[in-house]
């Protein structure tokens, strides 16, 4: 029932933002809301902390760009060669890294992901510092002008939707009710006959493809493939955001990738005391908040009805 | 530090009405003229143009009386932090939200290229007085781009060629990995070419990096007469010291800086660089006239002004006084106006803007004091010789722009 | 390609070496008390030439206070203090976490990394402020035959190879070691017999931490001072970590210094690699021996 209203709530601010807000702002902020969500499957449903995100984010990015100023692709085959990108390289970082459990997982996709930070600063098709400017927004189905604002808008809003519903169902099929088990009890999975890494290496692909998808959007949004999304840096933000909305929960990373995004885009001008500002928040989400806002909302809902 | 503090918190404020709706500002920026300072406010150039480029337009403005067609003018700025996405989105909201009419600074070529872009598409003129590239007036010339101060074609002609006269046939480059080290670097090996000299190697470093050691052995190793740094700020005042270091200097190679700033020379002191050859478009103490406005502007910075500070200060002027003669800010007509100017200001002597987007102008080969020549803290460099504005830059009659040929 | 070019890139390569070594080492006995990676290990690096830089060159113009720390001071003040910072975030924030799971550790070290790196950043220049401080003694240079090498890299390279054995020594072969040893292998025994292991996971802590800051003030001399410095190193101190394994302290040793140089041969031979040579070599060793190489399955 909460979920219904929350959703219903995201829907109508999604479809007026942009009357009240800078189309591109919002955009940027979609983007990241789906990053977080697909993150949040994998660390709040499977259990598995990836520090390499921003790989897929960043690498769908480039792959996007290229195809589609290089060889022609419209703008949503590019995104989805882009999220296609990201899922190959997501199940060759799942099969390495899930031989490794726990803080060496994390250490191991952080270390992948520097590959291909550094294959995305060293190769020529990249623009390595330069990055991969002067991607075509182009036109959707040989119809739509995507240099209209809004259409651009209301194009990432339905990819965000998409990537939003894939999420959901995931999380509410028998194949994500065995992830929270192998979550809650990795051993007692095994000992139930589940394939537990066949499971964590499938959840760590649909992940890593989502988040490729969010990557792939954002290169036609800004027209621009760059480093700064590879960086581990962003690995960190969206771990952040997640923490902060809500680990485990449907709508949390939505709501934390807006805080983030808002608080990052509204303190810009103050250079560098933006960092320890996000530093702080991580802090005191480890230490004291680590429902997260929806899921403080949900315990005092849940606390009053019960 | 506070300085910077309350810098932060005013342009914060700017940019917390970027969340206002969008109808509400509309009105309010035609009231007014908005120009934008772009820059690397904190990292590898923040001391070649940074800050300092902030000051310099203030003071453009001010000396200009602070307003132009009974208008206010106002300067906006922010750190694109050597990332051309960074840049690009920046300037992105700038022109949507904050309609900005000029954007000036831009040191960093990967920055400069997306911005001139976008602005292109958006027809604002971009004034750019930082980055070095000769993309932004040839492959990837703009209506509304105009490069003010030096370009990668300009930098060897004086320096290059000096070097490969007193002897240095074979170079090996150490280039910063991006639009502007590429281009310089290929920009001056065609110059060493050109005399019968030879590029033996090359070794691309990141940007900003800190630890050049292993890139010199490998130019050592070469055995080049000459170690040409296709580089930058910080990136070559490190270069230059680990040079020093490892006894590269003593052991028989030179180091040409094909890109050094007085900032830098200040950094590294006179022990290290003396002798060093260089080419720049402004020295301080020159003149009365350029030592009466870089003192002026020591005064408000503390450091004197790099040829950067002192373009920044003439295209903001120049700007000022186009939107004044023609009456609009509309880019266009402002544009057509900067193209008949001839330039006059203690920065540039007849300059002249070309359609590419080419500010022509003299430039000058100067050479770093040994410490018993200098008389101050900034008296730095020796004028060699003058290199006239038709060898410096590269002739319409052969440039590669769409909108000349 | 000549010997004498080899050489000098494995010269220079030992001294990336030796910095990687004495970080993973302090990783390691951070991690073989408290199971906790400590991502703030780069930050604590940075802070300790950031504390050399200050105490040498800023004291009069920030606080007023007319005092110099030199370089040789450094040595001891920075690993203090950069220690007792360890001990404050051991006790006041990671001694809450023990009994949750072990990433909230990590979590909370890479906050701690983005304030530190933030704070820094807000008055420093992200890339560099060259450290004035390097003694007079260390500024030659060394003729070594096939190059010149810099005095003070030389002596970098000495003193953090003494730092590490020591510590390895100490760790190994004294009584201090064993029951630091004890603690990991098995804290409620060890408790039972009433050492104090939570005194020991703070002063372990704080150890670890102020390696790192020792490190950072070796450092200065050589790279220049920057709020970015430890972030560019610790990704690639992990996959050492990763490679080496962390069942022990010789092995974090070992593979930092060996990986350092293979770092500096593969600048002789295909230089684009250098950068991501490790990581490459980590994706091998999870392949084959997903425990590392030094490494017990734990």
């Amino acid at each position: 029932m909460t979920n219904r209203i929350l959703f219903i709530i995201m829907l109508v601010a999604g479809l007026t933002a942009p009357l009240f807000a800078y189309p591109v702002f919002v955009m940027d902020l979609l983007c990241f809301a789906l990053f977080a969500c697909a993150f949040n499957l994998l660390l709040g449903y499977a259990g598995l902390l990836s520090f390499g995100h921003a790989a897929f984010f960043g690498g769908a990015a480039y792959i996007t760009g290229y195809v589609t100023k290089e060889w022609g692709f419209g703008p949503l085959l590019g995104i989805l060669a882009g999220a296609a990108f990201a899922m190959v390289i997501g199940t060759v970082f799942g099969f390495l890294a899930i031989r490794r459990q726990g803080i060496y997982f994390a250490m191991v996709t952080l270390a992948l992901a520097q590959i291909i930070y550094f294959l995305a600063l060293q190769m020529p098709f990249t623009g390595g510092e330069n990055g991969l400017q002067g991607i075509p927004r182009g036109q959707l189905f040989g119809l739509i002008d995507l240099n209209d604002s809004l259409a651009m808008y209301y194009f990432v809003f339905a990819i965000f939707l998409i990537g939003f519903g894939i999420i959901y169902r995931t999380i509410n099929s028998p194949f994500g009710e065995v992830l929270q088990a192998i979550r809650e009890n990795e051993s007692r999975a095994l000992s139930l006959g589940y394939d537990v890494d066949h499971f964590k290496l499938l959840a760590f692909v649909i992940s890593a493809t989502l988040a490729g998808l969010a990557g792939a959007t954002k290169a036609i949004i800004f027209q621009f493939a760059a480093l700064t999304n590879a960086h581990w840096q962003t690995s960190g933000e969206v771990i952040l955001m997640t923490l902060v909305g809500g680990l485990g929960t449907v709508f949390g990373p939505v709501l934390g990738a807006i805080t983030v995004g808002a608080l990052n885009h509204e303190l810009s001008a103050f250079g560098s005391w933006v960092q320890v500002i996000l530093g702080t928040i991580f802090v005191v989400c480890v230490m004291v908040f680590r429902r997260g806002i929806i899921g403080e909302l949900q315990r005092l809902v849940s606390r009053k009805s019960g | 530090m506070f300085k910077h503090w309350k810098q932060g918190l005013a342009s914060a404020v700017a940019m917390a009405t970027l969340a206002m709706p969008l109808t509400a500002t509309a009105e309010l920026s035609d009231g007014k003229l908005k120009i934008g300072v772009l820059s690397d406010m904190s990292g590898v150039y923040k001391a070649l143009e940074g800050p300092g480029a902030v000051v310099a337009a203030k003071m453009a403005i001010e000396d200009f009386g602070g307003s132009v067609l009974g208008q206010p003018v106002e300067v906006i700025s922010a750190d694109h932090q050597n990332k051309p996405d960074i840049g690009a989105s920046t300037a992105r909201e700038w022109i949507d939200a904050e309609e900005v009419d000029m954007i000036t600074a831009l040191d960093n070529s990967s920055v400069a290229l997306s911005v001139q872009g976008l602005a292109n598409d958006k027809k604002v003129i971009t004034m750019n007085t930082g980055a070095g590239t000769t993309a932004l007036t040839e492959e990837q010339c703009t209506p509304y781009g105009i490069h003010y101060v030096y370009d990668t074609h300009a930098l060897p002609v004086g320096t290059a060629t000096a070097m490969v006269k007193n002897g240095g046939k074979s170079w090996f480059f150490i280039t910063a990995d991006y639009a502007f080290g590429h281009s310089l670097r290929d920009n001056t090996g065609a110059v060493v070419k050109s005399l019968g000299g030879e590029v033996v190697g090359n070794v691309n470093a990141p940007l900003s990096t800190n630890d050049f050691s292993s890139y010199l052995l490998q130019a050592q190793s070469s055995g080049a007469d000459v170690i040409g740094l296709a580089n930058a700020g910080q990136d070559t005042v490190n270069a230059i010291k680990q040079a020093n270091q490892f006894r590269i200097v003593q052991s028989g190679q030179k180091l040409a800086g094909m890109l050094v700033f007085i900032t830098d020379v200040h950094s590294m002191g006179l022990d290290i660089a003396q002798g060093l050859q260089f080419t720049t478009a402004f020295v301080w103490n020159q003149n009365d006239e350029t030592r009466a406005w870089s003192e002026r502007f020591h005064e408000r910075h503390g450091a004197m002004p790099t040829m950067v500070h002192a373009g920044v200060y003439s295209a903001v002027t120049n700007y000022l006084k186009a939107v004044k003669e023609t009456g609009t800010d509309d880019s266009d007509t402002v544009r057509a106006k900067l193209g008949e100017m001839t330039l006059n200001d203690m920065f540039v002597k007849n300059g002249s803007i070309l359609p590419n987007g080419t500010m022509l102008h003299d430039m000058y080969l100067v050479e770093v004091k040994k410490p018993s020549e200098s008389a101050s803290e900034w008296d730095l460099l020796r004028v060699v010789s003058k290199i006239p504005a038709e060898q410096a830059f590269i002739p319409l009659s052969e440039s590669k722009c769409s909108l000349v040929n | 390609m000549s010997m004498q070019v080899i050489m000098a890139q494995a010269l220079l390569g030992l001294n990336v070496g030796v910095f990687y070594a004495m970080l993973s080492l302090g990783l390691a006995v951070i991690f073989g008390l408290l199971n906790i990676i400590n991502f703030a290990h780069g930050a604590m690096y940075m802070l300790g030439a950031f504390i050399a830089l200050i105490g040498y060159s800023l004291l009069e113009q920030w606080f007023g206070i007319s005092l110099q720390i030199g370089f040789w001071a450094s040595l001891l003040v920075a690993p203090l203090i950069v220690g007792i910072l360890g001990v404050l975030i051991e006790r006041l924030f990671l001694k809450r976490l023990y009994d949750l799971d072990h990433i909230y550790g990590l979590l909370l070290t890479f906050g701690f990394t983005l304030i530190l790196q933030g704070l820094f950043a807000n008055y420093f220049n992200v890339s560099g402020t060259p450290y004035p401080g390097q003694p007079e003694s260390l500024s030659g240079v060394v003729n070594l035959g096939f190059m010149y090498f810099p005095t003070y890299r030389l002596f970098s390279i000495v003193f953090s190879l003494v730092v590490c054995f020591a510590t390895w020594w100490v760790i190994e072969h004294t009584k201090l070691g064993s029951r630091l040893r004890a603690g990991v292998e098995n804290p409620d025994l060890t408790q039972a017999f009433g050492m104090n292991v939570p005194l020991m996971v703070t002063l372990t802590f704080a150890f670890g931490a102020g390696l790192a800051g020792l490190a950072g003030v070796l450092a200065a001399p050589i790279y220049s001072v920057s709020p970015l410095m430890g972030a560019d190193l610790i990704i690639v101190v992990f996959a050492v970590v990763v490679i080496g394994g962390m069942g022990s302290i010789m092995g974090a040793i070992l593979s930092g210094l060996a990986l350092g140089l293979v770092e500096g041969l593969t600048k002789v031979f295909y230089p684009p690699a250098a950068s991501t040579v490790i990581f490459f070599l980590m994706v091998l060793v999870l392949l084959f021996r997903p425990a590392g190489l030094f490494g017990k399955e734990k």
